[in-house]
Order: C-alpha cells, then structure tokens, then sequence
C-alpha cells in the first residue's frame, strides 16, 4: 500500500474576511421590515482508517454552506444549502422569507441583537496542521493500529484505527447588528479492540484529541483501549443489588451531557424538563455545583462567541446543590423574561440555534480524589465504564434513568471481577440527590462535558 | 445530472494512478420540515445539497473524495485526491463505458416522480395542526404537543469503472407527534411516528389524528405508572412494538463488516442453529413503500429479500461491494450511505421475522406473569459480544395471563444468541415501524417488523426490587 500522497486538491477557499463578505452580501439583500441572519461555514477534514497494516480509507474532503433565518412580523422561516454558488445564495434567502410567511407570530420570536458583552478571545486554531503531508497522518494512523495490535497478546483483532482532522471557519452576520467570525481546527486518534481469551471476547476504545496533529498521542488511545479490553476478560453476568455506582470518566461526561438537556432554557420554558421551575431549590446533594464555561480554552466545545454570535460567557447552573438557572439563546431567554446566556448552539449551517452546553463541569469534592482515592472511598459497589442504551433508556424529561453497563465490581476499595450484560437504573432526580463524590481527576474530551469519577449511590442494578 | 462521457473521463482519471475499481456517486437532495411546538408553528425549513462521493480501491485500500462541485474540473479534482491511495500502482490510461442504465424503477414502489407530491407548505401546517389538537383533545393533563413533518427527494446516480450505471430516486416522508403528560408523578412522555418511502401520499395510508392519540394516551398511561420490575421475568413483545429485538439482536451482527473483521458473534456460523426453530429473519429492501425501502442501493446495486436465518438456521449475512468483492461473491444490494459526503457500508433495509401461528392474546393468556412490552424505543448492541439492549416506552405488567398495571420506562439487556433461542411463541399479527439506523457517524432509514412474540426470560432493567 502506498503511503505516498500529498494533501489533496487544491480548493481556493475563502478565509474567514471571504466568509464574512459572503455574508454580509446576502445580509445586505435583506428587504425592509425584514430581519435576516446569514451564517456561512467552510470545513475541511482529512479521515484515515488503518487496518491488518494497511489503509483501509483515505478520506480528503472540503465542504461549504450556508444558514438563512428571515424574520419578519415575528415569524421565524429557515433556509440552508450546502453550496457558496451565487444563484444558491439568493434561492437560499428567498426559500427562508417564503418559509417565515407559514409561521405563526409570537412576540418572543427575534435575531440576537448585540448586548454589550465582551467576547473573551479563545485560540482554537492551529496554524500547522494545514501543513502537515496527508503521509504523515497515513503514517500516525498505521502506527496506530500497529501498536494496538502488538500491545498485549489477548489482543485479537484491531476493529478500527483512526486519524481524523477538520478545520472549520464560520462567519455569522444579522441586520440587527451581529458580525462576528471564528475558526477551529481539531484533530483525534481513535482506536477500538478486540481482546480474546478461550471463546470469550471483549471490546475496549480508546482516543486522543488535540488542536490538531501535534501532540495526539498513540500511546494514551491504545494504553486506555487495551486495558478496557483486557481488564472485562471472563466477564460473567453480574447479580441484582441495591449499590452504590461509580462512573468512569468517561461515562461521567455522557451522563452530564444528558442532564444539561434538562437545563436547557427552552426545554424548561415548554415544560419539557424536571427542573421547570424549580430555581431557587435544592435538586442535588450540596456536592453538586455545576458550570458551564465555554470561555475556558482547554475545554474541548470552547468558543468565543455563541451560535447566535454574543459572547460565551461561565454560567452557573446548580450551586451546592441550589438550582441557580438555566441556559438561554434569544428567543428562549425572551420567553422566560431574562437575557440571552449566550448558549445558543447549533450543529452546523444545516441548523437551527437553540439552547445549549459547551462546556459543563461539576466542581471537584474538596478531598481531590482521582479515580482510585473514589474507589478506596466507596469501598463496597460497581464501577461503570461503559454504558449502552443510553438514547433509548435516559429521558431527560421525566428523569427516567436505566442504561446498560459493564465494568468491574468493587471491592475492598479495589476494582475486582469484571461483569457484563447488566443493566443500572435510577431516576436523574434521584442520582443527583445521592451524589456520593465528585473526583477532582478533570480530564476534557470530546463532547460537551468534562470527564470526572463520579459515584452515586442507592442504585439499582439489574442483572441474575 | 452528469452525463455518460463525463462519467466515463472522470472514472478514468480516477484510475490512472493505478486501482482497480473507481466510482462515482452523485446525489440532489432537497429537504423540508415543519415544526409545531407549545401550539405555535416554529420553524419551517428548507434544505438542499448536491454533490458527488469519488472512491478508488487499490487492494485493500479505499481513497474516497468528495466535492459540492458537480462540474466535470469539480470532478477530476475529486477523482484525483481520491486516487491519491494508488500511487504506487501500476497506473495507466484505461478507457471506460458505463451503461446501459440500471433505472430505479422496480414494481410497487411508486418510484415514478410523477406518482409523488410533495405537500404544499399549508398542506402540512394543515396537518400539524390537526395532530395537536387531537393530541390534545385526550385530555387536560397533556401539557406539551410537539408535531413535525419532514419530506426528502433524493436523486442518486451512480457509475463504476465495472460499467455499471444506475439511477433511483427516493422520496421519504416522516411524521412524528411528541407528548408530555403532566401528573402528580411528576412528567412522562409519548411518541409516534409513520415513515414511508412515499411523498405525501403517506396522508392517504395514514390518520395524524390516530398517531397523535396514540402518542398521547401513551404519555398519559404513564402518569400512573410504576417502577418497572428489576431482574429476569418472561416477555411479551407487542405486534409491531419496534421489532428493534431483531435489528440489534443480530442484525447488526449479520453485517458483513462486522463479520470480516471477526468483529461479530455470528462469524463462522452459517448452517449453524442460531435461534429458536420459530425465527425466519429477513432482511428486503424491496417492500412496499417500507422505511428502508429503495430501488438501488447506494453502489448501484438493485435491493433484494435476503433470508438471514431459515427456522433458525443461520444461512447469510447482508453485503456490501467492498466486503463481497473479498468473497468473491456478489453484493447482496446492502451497501448504503447517508451522504454523497459519506463511505457505502454495509446497512440493513427493512428487517422483520416472519409471522407465526398463533394469536396473540393467546400468548398473554398463556403467560401467567410476566412484562408487556407494547412499544420500544430505540436500542444498542456490541456485535462483538452480543450484548445489547433495547428500551420500552409503553410497557405494562402481565399477572395471571393478563395485562395489568402500566411501568415506566426501562432498558432491557440480554445477549443476542441466547436472546434468539428463548423465542417460544410467535404469534400472526406482523406489523411494521419505521426507525433510524445509526452506524459508525452515518444514519439511514430502515424498517423493523415482528409479529407479537414470546422470550421466555429476559432482563429489565427497573428499578423496583
């Protein structure tokens, strides 16, 4: 297989003064008594799938786009085009006027307007991965999936092996007065494997993300990936019991993820959330204070700016254990009488914004714990790391809580026999009222939420 | 969209560096969707994208390019970097010729574009409101109606450098009602949709106002709910409840991928008994005018009624091009992806276990405790353990043969060969539901079907001890 590539074709793209312009063009279509937001948005990605030694996929690819929101009399229509053509523009503009006119009215419904909040600049950019040969990241990936293969002898299948790279700029332009621009790059190794022992097989994935090519590190995705693996050898179906639960950091990060969907100020104001009105209340143990904070730079969803173009800024959301708000875009905030967050999130020009986390951590227990200090902490209980079902087993609206797992029985304060095919449930109300410890172990991943140890009790799982 | 000559230079570009096998995919997709929410219509929106997926295999390796460019320079630069993995190859210029055309044009579909309207903007805001007001007619304690309507066109052409030619096209249109129920317990929720590959013909198979009561009593049902059971009790699963057993029980571990990689509990099984004698699995992307229906796949390759397990003998797995090439076989018309801007990768269509024999009342009466499962949400499996789990959105206890109290919602979770063999009942009443298939980033719309059926234990994941 060669390994001999150079980076793929040669696109002219604009640069995020370009993206603006195109903006600002179509902005400046906008008729009178109508309000229009143009968002335009370029990426490019490269993807390698090694495999047995070889690359299995080389994926090279640029893409552009574009979102219109038209508001007129108070009603929102919506428009994108996965396309920077002239002619699509103006189609674009015409087909979100045309769609505003079937909406119904409400007075809530509005563009961001600026609000005086200054934008705490966030360097998500890394200048050198354009550069980097498409032979080096062939050469990562292979390696990769070289070492996962070699790091154990249980190991018996690499199932995949992969490098991934995108740079996205966005320009975001309204004619009440929103301008603004941003640019991120990212990059990720991503290893899953297979280990075997007799008949028996188990599954382990493992990563490692960055700015872009430097510092991803093959060591820490297949050192985590094996030992995931390896570790659930001989797993056997774990019993019933009543217990106290113990989240990898992983697994912790998704859990957050799901309890921010109830935070969401929409959500709360279409009284799809538990915690409508409740603020003010106590709804978690005086362990829980929980922030989202898209202003600090580690943080992988750190941004400048919001979906809607207003600065991100650190909101509080649960303070020892007090519900102390929720997250507004404009429209919601609106609705509810307060002020945008600036939350509002949107999954590229194909969307919508609306309200949303970037950034959410809960505040670390005061003993510090890592992981094992969690463990030796709890004594008796389950350790999770991982879990399924959880889109068809978590419902943020009414708390409902039951996902699959597997993991490790703790014992002693240690993790002991590995066990599988069982199933842990709760209500979300519940598991934050019975947070048992918040390690101080913060590792950033991919996603919307911090990993953290965390340990929950009075849980049930359901298993022999 | 792109003329043959066109085709024929762009595939041969693409291989001029070496490869044996190129391909061009190019797809126009326009999309719409409506949304009511808290009694207001939100959002209307409107989408459309075109472009072309360029992929060259040089032995094992896939270079894959794609561009919004449909131009013949916006092609060859695609087919260029796709190429770029045959570099070291032999190389050369190969003359092509595509055709004659593969026409997505297969009989009952309705694939004709003149068969299909698309509803005009107040014919589906028509319909939303009609949806919210039944929903909400079932009672003062529904706090919440959210009703959208989504239609997509999508126009696929495809050419390889083995000659073929194929054009489909597909029109998909979705209807879903979402409802919260307010009560003493707290919120609880109920959902419903109809899928079909149709345009807005679905209006004429299908009542909004049935869907959004159904989507609503089951939200109100759930207000007096109690915790579901912990621990392993037999299962009745309803007619057409999600049929997500069967999908993620072993259909995503039938997936040739999986099985080449020997990522799969099923590799090296074929011949063997894998399930009960009661399962006959098929997987037919030629139903009707099904979910995971469609004329051609995404390769090309026409669809077809592929039986994966025969009285529970397992006797295939479902194929793609690139994983049937390593067989020295054929596709089995599998190979699908969710984009131009995505890799085909072995997906199901539509699959179901064939109706039994005997009625479905008859298995509650003859089960004297147990869990009701009426309707399932979505599920999740590991194929390389068999592990999954599947989750319940209407289930009810069953006492004496009877079904009795309404539980809230929980996951089940068993493993998949073992799951299959404890099938002891499978009743006439077959109905299909339509679902989104997520795999490896991509989604696609598939069909699940199962008549009611009986597992003579599985575990559930409540939280009463």
């Amino acid at each position: 297989m060669s390994t001999a590539v150079d980076s793929g074709p040669a696109v002219s793209g604009p640069g995020a003064d370009e993206l603006l312009a195109v903006a600002d063009r179509v902005a400046g279509w906008a008729g009178s008594g109508e309000e229009v937001e143009v968002y335009v948005a370029r990426g490019e990605e490269t993807e390698v799938r090694a495999y047995d030694g070889e690359v299995e996929s080389l994926t090279s690819a640029t893409s552009a786009g574009i979102g219109v929101r038209v508001v007129v009399d108070h009603r929102l229509g919506f428009a994108w085009a996965g396309s920077l053509d002239d002619a699509v523009l103006a189609e674009t503009l015409d087909e979100a006027r045309d769609n505003a006119t079937f909406a119904t009215a409400d007075e809530h419904v509005q563009l961001a307007s600026p609000d005086g909040v200054a934008a705490v600049a966030v360097d998500l950019w890394d200048e050198a991965l354009a550069s980097v040969p498409t032979a080096d990241k062939v050469d990562l990936a292979l390696a990769l999936e070289a070492q996962a293969r070699g790091a154990d002898d249980r190991i018996r299948q690499v199932s995949s092996a992969d490098y991934g790279d995108a740079s996205v700029e966005v320009a975001l332009v309204s004619t009440t007065g929103i301008r603004a621009s941003s640019r991120k790059t990212s990059g990720y190794l991503s290893v899953g494997v297979i280990a075997g022992d007799g008949d028996a097989s188990q599954t382990g994935g493992g990563f490692s993300v960055g700015r872009g090519f430097d510092g991803l590190d093959p060591d820490r995705a297949t050192t985590d990936a094996v030992g995931r693996a390896v570790r659930l050898l001989g797993a056997t179906k774990g019993s019933s019991a009543r217990s106290t639960v113990v989240f990898d950091r992983r697994v912790a990060s998704t859990l957050l993820a799901v309890v921010s969907s109830a935070l969401s100020g929409e959500a709360v104001a279409k009284g799809r959330s538990f915690f409508a009105g409740r603020v003010g209340e106590r709804v978690g143990d005086p362990g829980v204070t929980l922030v989202d904070d898209p202003t600090d730079p580690r943080a992988y969803g750190a941004a400048a700016y919001d979906a809607e173009g207003l600065a991100c800024r650190r909101n509080v959301l649960i303070d020892v254990g007090v519900l102390r708000g929720f997250l507004y875009d404009t429209v919601s905030a609106s609705r509810a009488g307060v002020s945008s967050t600036g939350s509002a999130v949107r999954g590229g020009f194909a969307g919508t914004p609306g309200p949303g986390c970037r950034a959410l951590t809960l505040a670390p227990g005061s003993e510090g714990y890592d992981e094992e200090g969690v463990l030796a902490a709890v004594g008796e209980g389950l350790f999770v790391q991982s879990m399924t079902g959880v889109h068809s087993g978590v419902n943020p609206i009414s708390g409902d809580f039951s996902v699959g797992a597997e993991g490790l029985m703790i014992r002693d304060g240690r993790l002991a026999e590995p066990v599988r095919e069982i199933t842990v449930a709760s209500t979300l109300q519940r598991m934050l009222q019975s947070l048992v410890a918040v390690g101080a172990d913060l590792e950033w991943l991919p996603g919307i939420a911090a990993g953290q140890t965390l340990a929950v009790g009075d849980m049930q799982i359901s298993g022999t | 969209m792109i003329e043959s000559p066109v085709l024929e230079r762009v595939l041969s570009h693409a291989l001029r560096h070496g490869g044996e096998f190129a391909e061009v995919f190019a797809e126009d997709r326009s999309t719409s969707s409506a949304l009511l929410d808290d009694g207001r219509v939100e959002e209307l929106s409107s989408g459309r994208e075109r472009g072309a997926g360029l992929r060259v295999v040089s032995g094992e390796t896939t270079g894959f390019a794609h561009t919004a460019d449909l131009s013949e320079e916006g092609l060859l630069r695609a087919a260029e970097a796709a190429s770029a993995v045959a570099r070291s190859g032999g190389g050369g210029t190969r003359t092509m010729a595509v055709g004659p055309l593969v026409a997505g044009d297969g009989p009952g579909v309705g694939r004709r574009p003149a068969d299909r309207s698309l509803g005009s903007k107040a014919d589906t805001l028509d319909l939303l409101t009609r949806a919210d007001d039944a929903a909400r007619s079932t009672g003062g304690a529904i706090t919440q109606v959210q009703a959208g309507c989504g239609t997509s066109r999508r126009q696929v052409l495809i050419a390889n450098s083995e000659g073929l030619l194929a054009r489909d096209e597909q029109a998909r249109t979705r209807f879903t009602v979402s409802c919260v129920a307010t009560g003493d317990t707290g919120l609880q929720t109920g959902f419903e949709s109809a899928a079909r590959t149709l345009g807005f013909e679905l209006f004429d198979e299908i009542s909004v106002e049935e869907l959004a009561g159904l989507a609503a009593n089951r939200a109100l049902s759930k207000l007096s709910a109690r915790p579901a059971p912990s621990g392993e009790l037999p299962v009745v699963l309803a007619g057409g409840s999600g049929g997500i057993l069967f999908h993620e029980a072993c259909g995503h571990g039938l997936e040739a991928d999986h099985i080449v990689k020997d990522a799969s509990v099923y590799t090296g099984r074929v011949g063997q008994q894998v399930a009960s004698p009661l399962v006959t699995l098929v997987d037919d992307g030629t139903v009707g005018s099904e979910w995971g229906t469609y004329a051609v796949d995404d390769e090309g390759r026409p669809a077809q009624r592929n039986v994966l397990i025969d009285e529970g003998v397992l006797t295939d797995y479902l194929w793609d091009y690139l994983r049937a090439r390593k067989e020295g076989r054929v596709s089995s018309g599998n190979g699908r992806r969710q984009t131009y801007q995505h890799l085909p990768m072995v997906r199901m269509t539509n699959t179901f276990l064939l109706p039994g024999e005997e009625e479905a009342d008859e298995i509650v009466a003859q089960t004297p405790n147990g869990v009701y499962v009426a309707k399932l949400g979505g599920g999740q499996v590991n194929t390389t353990t068999g592990d999954f789990v599947f989750g319940t959105t209407e289930a009810y206890l069953i006492e004496g043969g009877k079904i009795t109290e309404p539980l809230r919602d929980a996951n089940l979770i068993g493993n998949g060969p073992e799951i299959l063999k404890r099938i002891d009942a499978v009743a006439t009443d077959f109905a299909m539901t339509p679902g989104t298939c997520g795999k490896d980033g991509q989604s696609v719309p598939v069909g699940c079907g199962q008549a009611t059926l009986r597992l003579t234990g599985v575990t559930i994941g409540g939280t009463a001890e």
